[in-house]
């Protein structure tokens, strides 16, 4: 196998293409290497291969590399075999692999192996058969020519003067405008990001971010099944994955999952004496605590809570919050609390919002500070 | 009386007396026969309390208190229901082999008849989720993709999507579900055991429970087809299989390749 080494041409010493010294003088076996831009390098010490001093060694590198491609010429053999013989219902047990089906798995090893053995086979034969020289490739500076930077200047300024951009005044000029106006399509997509306050551009996005369909009076409903809940349906040490009620108006009104992604709630129940604090008075009701499901951090829906322990834990990058501490992070990246939903019951006995989300839902945006 | 005296011997009496006899003995039979079953099971449920509490101190009350109360080292067990005693001393769970993060897994030291006479015990301090019903655990008729939907809203933050297990805080873990029985299955919802949440009928109703055995049992029963499941997490695990096995035969190659023969 040839070792090719590169170095700029400035530093090639000058060597010709004798033999080069230190290399055995024994070693008639050494084929010599003529090709086009490479010279034999001198200081790189040679040493001959098995192969090329003993012919029995040659012979055995030679049987090693017909060995290869008769097993793969078998392997597609096998390969066929296996796709008219096992049935692609046949199952097998592999170790490690498990159950698989026995059809899959023939053609995918015998086709993998046949491939491989052309391959390691070609490897093996450059290796120990093809000439064994080590050589310089020389590479040519990168800087251009004189002559070449010449030309390109020369083409600029002949397209220059054959497009007449300096003689028709007005291509030049509206040419110039049209591409002064290309960003502003850009622009009027960001138009989001500054939407005035007066709400005269529709919501902004911060009120976009900050809302939820949560309202005063408006009744808590099981995920999944859409149940409305009395707070005895909730036994202590409970999880319920909660919605308001009408979420699925909203989302077939506006096409998409946003309303329900930011109105997800959580409803545990603890004893009313394990509860050390809350974002306000009062905002369970009898130990059933309201808190968003939407982690602060990145915003991944989290339910994950230990009911002996009231911690609630991401299973994104494991911000745990204590939902018996006002739902303070007791440990990883989220930088706020997870805000907390006021809840009460309304005449008919029904648990409901008794006030929106105090503050914004999910992960932190510019603009809340 | 000189009257009924007189007539003592004539045949009629016999009659009468051994009809009267019968009604009698008839009577006491039929008296005693109803009232023995209500009696026996008392007295079964009465022997099955007492063994109870006999398995209970010896292997229970060091950690839950001499009277179920609880301890610095476990919890209350009274109101916690025959469900969770089964659940808990059936897998293994309880006793505890150590005090640690959460209860693991192990072989069961007691016969079903022993955790039956545990149950019965706890039962008997207060009343607390009972042992699921055959009926309550039939779920044949469930809907598979219904409990595939309440799987994913309340069962797989802590289980993941297929079942297998997943980390909690602190050196729990919530466990894989691959081998858990019908019964197991419901009794932790029913009941929450360790750390897990209840899950109480009222908010997840019986046909709910049913529907998210059903899937989970279809889970269970599901093969795959690639071979190695990898934890069935898909191409993050599969991902990091490649990238930390694959590629290392990959390496090998190119080494192999690179390397001057001599």
């Amino acid at each position: 196998m040839s070792e090719i080494t590169t170095r700029d041409s400035g530093s090639l010493p000058d060597h010709g293409h004798g033999a080069p010294e230190g290399t055995n003088p024994d070693d008639l076996a050494r084929p010599l290497y003529e090709g086009p831009g490479a010279l034999p390098a001198a200081d790189i010490p040679h040493r001959p291969r098995r192969s090329d001093i003993d012919p029995k060694a040659a012979r055995r590198a030679e049987r090693q590399v017909a060995a290869l491609f008769v097993l793969a010429m078998l392997m597609f053999i096998l390969f066929v075999v296996g796709y008219i013989a096992i049935s692609p219902f046949t199952e097998v047990y592999v170790p490690v692999f498990g159950l698989i089906g026995a059809q899959n798995f023939v053609l995918g090893l015998t086709l993998g192996l046949g491939i491989f053995c052309i391959g390691a086979g070609a490897i093996q034969w450059a290796k120990k058969l093809m000439p064994d020289v080590e050589v310089v490739q020389e590479r040519h500076p990168l800087r251009s020519t004189p002559h070449e930077d010449a030309e390109a200047l020369d083409q600029y300024e002949r397209g220059k003067e054959e497009s007449g951009f300096g003689q028709y005044r007005i291509i030049r000029r509206t040419l110039i405008g049209a591409m002064a106006l290309l960003p502003i399509p850009l622009i009027v997509l960001l138009r989001d990001l500054w939407s005035p306050k007066d709400g005269s551009f529709g919501p902004s996005p911060v009120e976009l971010l900050s809302t939820t369909a949560w309202v005063e009076g408006m009744p808590v409903v099981t995920d999944g099944t859409y149940v409305k809940l009395r707070p005895e349906d909730i036994p202590v040490g409970g999880l319920v994955s909660a919605l308001p009620e009408n979420i699925m108006e909203i989302q077939e009104a506006e096409h998409n999952l946003n309303a329900r992604g930011k109105a997800a709630i959580i409803l545990v129940r603890m004893e009313p004496d394990e509860i050390r604090a809350q974002q306000g008075d009062g905002w369970d009701y009898q130990g059933i605590l309201a808190y968003s499901k939407i982690c602060t951090h990145v915003g991944c829906p989290i339910a994950l809570y230990e009911h002996r322990t009231h911690h609630l834990l991401c299973p994104c990058h494991q911000s745990t919050f204590d939902l018996a501490d006002a739902g303070n992070v007791v440990f990883g990246p989220a930088a706020r609390r997870m805000p907390q939903l006021p809840i009460g019951v309304n005449e008919e006995g029904f648990l409901v919002a008794k006030a929106p989300f105090a503050e914004p839902v999910g992960p932190s945006f510019w603009e809340r500070g | 009386m000189k009257a009924l005296a007189a007539r003592r011997r004539n045949p009629i009496v016999a009659t009468l007396l051994l009809f009267v006899a019968l009604l009698g003995v008839g009577g006491v039979y039929a008296v005693a026969t109803s009232a023995a079953p209500a009696e026996a099971v008392a007295t079964a449920d009465q022997t099955a309390i007492d063994e109870g509490k006999r398995l209970y101190l010896e292997g229970c009350s060091s950690c839950h208190g001499l009277n179920a109360q609880g301890t610095a080292t476990g919890p209350t067990l009274i109101g916690v229901g025959a469900a969770s005693v089964h659940f808990q001393v059936s897998t293994g769970r309880m006793p505890m082999a150590a005090p640690g993060a959460q209860a693991p897994v192990k072989p069961v030291d007691y016969s079903e008849a022993d955790v039956a006479a545990m149950a019965a015990y706890i039962a008997s301090l207060a009343p607390g989720p009972a042992i699921p019903t055959a009926e309550q655990l039939d779920y044949t008729d469930a809907d598979i993709a219904e409990g595939g939907v309440l799987f994913r809203i309340n069962c797989a933050q802590c289980h993941q999507a297929a079942g297998g297990g997943g980390a909690l805080t602190q050196g729990k873990h919530a466990p894989s579900l691959m081998s858990s029985s019908a019964q197991e299955i419901y009794e932790a919802m029913l009941t929450g055991p360790q750390n897990m949440p209840v899950f109480a009928d009222t908010t997840l109703p019986v046909e709910d429970k049913q529907a998210i055995i059903a899937y989970i049992k279809d889970l269970q029963e599901a093969e795959s087809p690639g071979g190695i499941a990898l934890g069935r997490i898909g191409p993050v695990a599969e991902g990091l299989f490649l990238w930390a096995g694959v590629i290392a035969v990959f390496i090998g190659i190119a080494v192999w390749i690179g390397i001057k023969a001599r």
